[in-house]
């Protein structure tokens, strides 16, 4: 009976979501509200997670509460340390949550909610929380083993040295990518800087009270922090509304680039108990409360979408990047679909927590469903706009201009309308002198959260402070991940470095730390600087870098998965990890290939060199640049862009080919197909002889 | 009576302090503080005989090993 009872729930389940489903891909009336897309990735994900998770975790891995966890066997209180299953969630959650999936599904609203609505929905259950999850158990297997060790030891040292290097250089666009969409919320806002620049001194006093006024109070020394960056909103509130203080602190983007990049360097050297670490403390508080707000601000007032279920830009056409609906929107948004840098933290420190190896599905599959949600939910607040103030913000001044006139024009010839006099009020309205082309996504995803915000609480007159309490949060937790991301990057520069020059490995010699802290900052701060001066944006060109990379690293980790299946005797549920693998070539491929060598300037980057050379050539200057000097460095960006997208397409190939050879000599009987997990150990005393 | 009644206060007060107690440890381990307690509870459980680190030590290291390598945070 009570079986009965539960098949007939998951039936309606499943009836509600396909509805919810079908409503949202044949609905074609003016608006549609966000219920309909909750409902759907909801039921979607309760069903993903009762019924395929449950397949991965009984019929691959087979996961047993009885045998022994890295954590347990291992235990020494500071790595390996068994810890409750709902601390290793929030503790994972926190870790894979940032500002990806906030920004690629904002990015991705371009093509109209549809796209992005599925490809979330669908890649994160077959895709992105799979992912996650077989490689959580693999790494739990063995020890807690990293990606880069676990690529090397199943596939092949080839594979092994290439998924090393790759992390690099998806490290690198990352940052620079990340900085850019922080340098375009924070240009030209004397609010804005004036409140992300109060919280590198508030983080330092905590730092300081951490460490000599109460060592280890690290909830007191937030508490303070979370007060004081909330008084630190009104200071920049107030220096935003005085005339002699305001233009001091308005800043071109080239200025504020150059301050994100010494912050970094500084962030990279300065040791990490005064800056680094009270600063992560801080962002994890921040992120936890803005995902709970964001969710609470959708939910109470279930906001109807404006823009359309599909644009007119899924031909390619359009403004905040190039390139059709495929492949880009499945590159654009990366993060809570499937996004490979999670299966770093998957085999990092989460594997290394768990105390029951049943955890792992909850807290490897379920937390990327919960990250999933995020990234719905950004997708909603950037939809809820009205679609000519989304294209007015995250398209770059080369298509709408630099006036609230041209950019109304520019709207309406794209089929939206526009009141040039609203967007100058709205932008009056959250406290900014401009919203035009304040690309990044960073900007719309504040004002649509604002909007959502004030709707519960405070009305218009708030907006303006919950819009910049939105940028602060982003900022800050981007920033966050800038100065981690650094001193990480630093590390692997003097790891690898020292196999070409030895002195630049040792760890505590302080040239070798500011050199190399240098050197990635160098390398970053390239592709950022490059960005904030190109006419079209930067964002066009960098996000579609940064997805293809991440894509990559999941290519990877699902290439390792499916030779762990291969090697356990599981080849017949390889289908798990093949399908998606399959898909991400498909459109990593894709997408790298359109980048290099379309013929359209605007996406492809030898094509938009040529298009530049041309100019040089007969006299003229492409708009938006000053000098023939600027030109050619502008040729030179297009052909480094052009090789990164090469070398991460030839990464793919590499560790495919390497995984292919590897699967065959298995799977031909050439070499026993002999599993490297840690024997069957069980905690318990055995009885017996 | 009182005497009674200043008991029982002092024990939903103890009780109390002892929940937020707990709360606060969870919320400290989901944001990673490195958790000096339980190590030295381990050293003394599991390995009698050496000290565990200092306290300041303990936390250098926890602190250094999260920030020196990919895998502790994602995009």
């Amino acid at each position: 009976m009570s079986k009965l009872v539960r098949a007939g729930v998951w039936a309606i389940v499943a009836l509600v979501g396909t509805a919810a489903f079908a409503r949202i891909a044949l609905y074609r009336g003016e608006t549609i509200n966000a219920a309909w897309l909750l409902t759907a990735a909801l039921c979607v994900y309760a069903i993903a997670y009762r019924f395929y998770s449950k397949l991965i975790a009984a019929k691959v891995f087979a996961l047993d509460a009885r045998r022994s966890t890295p954590a347990v066997r291992l235990d020494d209180g500071r790595d390996f340390v068994p810890t409750n299953r709902w601390v290793v969630f929030g503790h994972h959650f926190a870790a894979i949550a940032g500002p990806g999936p906030l920004v690629g599904p904002t990015l991705a609203a371009q093509f109209g909610y549809l796209p992005g609505v599925i490809w979330i929905i669908v890649g994160v259950a077959l895709g992105g929380a799979v992912q996650d999850f077989v490689i959580l158990c693999a790494s739990v297997r063995r020890n807690g083993k990293s990606l880069g060790q676990m690529a090397r030891e199943e596939i092949g040292p080839v594979a092994g040295a290439t998924a090393l290097v790759a992390v690099l250089g998806i490290m690198i666009v990352l940052l620079a990518v990340l900085a850019l969409v922080v340098v375009n919320a924070l240009k030209s806002s004397p609010w804005g800087i004036v409140t992300i620049g109060l919280t590198i001194p508030i983080a330092m006093l905590m730092g300081v009270y951490l460490r000599w006024i109460r060592p280890g109070r690290v909830l007191e020394a937030s508490a303070m922090g979370i007060v004081l960056i909330i008084a630190a909103l009104f200071v920049g509130r107030s220096v935003s509304e005085n005339a002699t203080l305001a233009p001091a602190f308005t800043f071109s983007g080239i200025t504020v680039a150059i301050a994100v990049m010494v912050y970094s360097f500084t962030a990279s050297v300065l040791p990490v108990w005064l800056l680094l670490a009270p600063r992560d403390y801080l962002s994890a508080f921040v992120k936890i409360g803005v995902v709970l707000a964001l969710a609470l601000g959708i939910i109470i007032s279930l906001p109807p979408l404006h823009m359309p279920a599909l644009t007119r830009f899924t031909d390619g056409t359009g403004p905040v990047f190039a390139g059709k609906v495929f492949p880009f929107a499945f590159i654009t948004i990366a993060c809570g679909a499937i996004s490979g840098f999670h299966a770093l933290v998957s085999s990092g420190t989460t594997p290394k927590m768990l105390a029951s190896e049943p955890d792992a599905r909850m807290i490897g599959y379920g937390s990327m469903l919960m990250e999933s949600l995020v990234a719905v939910m950004a997708l909603i607040a950037a939809c809820a706009l009205t679609p000519g103030v989304y294209f007015a913000i995250n398209a770059p001044a080369g298509a709408i201009g630099t006036t609230a006139a041209s950019a109304a024009e520019a709207v309406r010839h794209w089929g939206f309308t526009l009141n040039p006099g609203d967007m100058e009020a709205l932008a009056r309205q959250v406290g900014e002198k401009t919203l035009l082309s304040r690309t990044g996504g960073a900007p719309s995803l504040a004002l649509g959260m604002a909007q959502l915000f004030a709707n519960v609480l405070g009305g218009g007159a708030a907006l303006a402070i919950w819009y910049h309490f939105a940028i602060m949060f982003e900022a800050l937790f981007i920033l966050t991940t800038l100065d981690a991301g650094t001193r990480v990057g630093r590390f692997m520069i003097q790891d690898l470095g020292k196999h070409l020059w030895a002195p630049i490995g040792r760890p505590a010699w302080y040239p070798a730390i500011v050199l190399s802290s240098a050197l990635i900052v160098a390398m970053w701060g390239h592709f950022l600087y490059q960005g904030v001066i190109d006419p079209l944006g930067g964002i066009n060109s960098l996000w579609p870098l940064f997805g293809i990379s991440n894509q990559l690293l999941a290519a990877v980790a699902l290439c390792v998965a499916t030779t762990v299946f291969i090697k356990m005797g599981k080849v017949r549920y390889s289908f798990i990890t093949l399908m998606p693998l399959a898909w991400l070539t498909i459109v990593t491929m894709a997408a790298g290939w359109q980048k290099m060598f379309s013929p359209d300037p605007t996406l492809g980057f030898i094509s938009h060199a040529k298009v530049i050379q041309g100019q040089i050539a007969s006299g003229a200057l492409p708009a938006g640049v000053a000098t023939v000097a600027a030109a050619r460095r502008m040729i030179f960006n297009d052909y480094l862009d052009a090789a990164v997208a090469a070398f991460f397409m030839v990464s793919v190939v590499v560790i495919l080919a390497d995984s292919f050879r590897e699967w065959y000599v298995v799977l031909a009987g050439r070499k026993p197909a002999v599993s490297s997990e840690v024997p069957f150990e069980t905690p318990f005393a055995v009885t017996g002889d | 009576m009182p005497r009674e009644r200043s008991m029982t206060t002092r024990e939903l007060v103890q009780a109390t302090r002892e929940r937020v107690e707990r709360a606060a440890c969870v919320v400290r381990r989901i944001i990673g503080v490195p958790d000096y307690d339980r190590y030295v509870a381990h050293v003394r459980a599991r390995h009698p005989g050496t000290e565990p680190l200092a306290y300041e030590e303990f936390v250098r290291q926890r602190l250094a090993d999260r920030y020196n390598r990919p895998g502790t945070r994602c995009c």
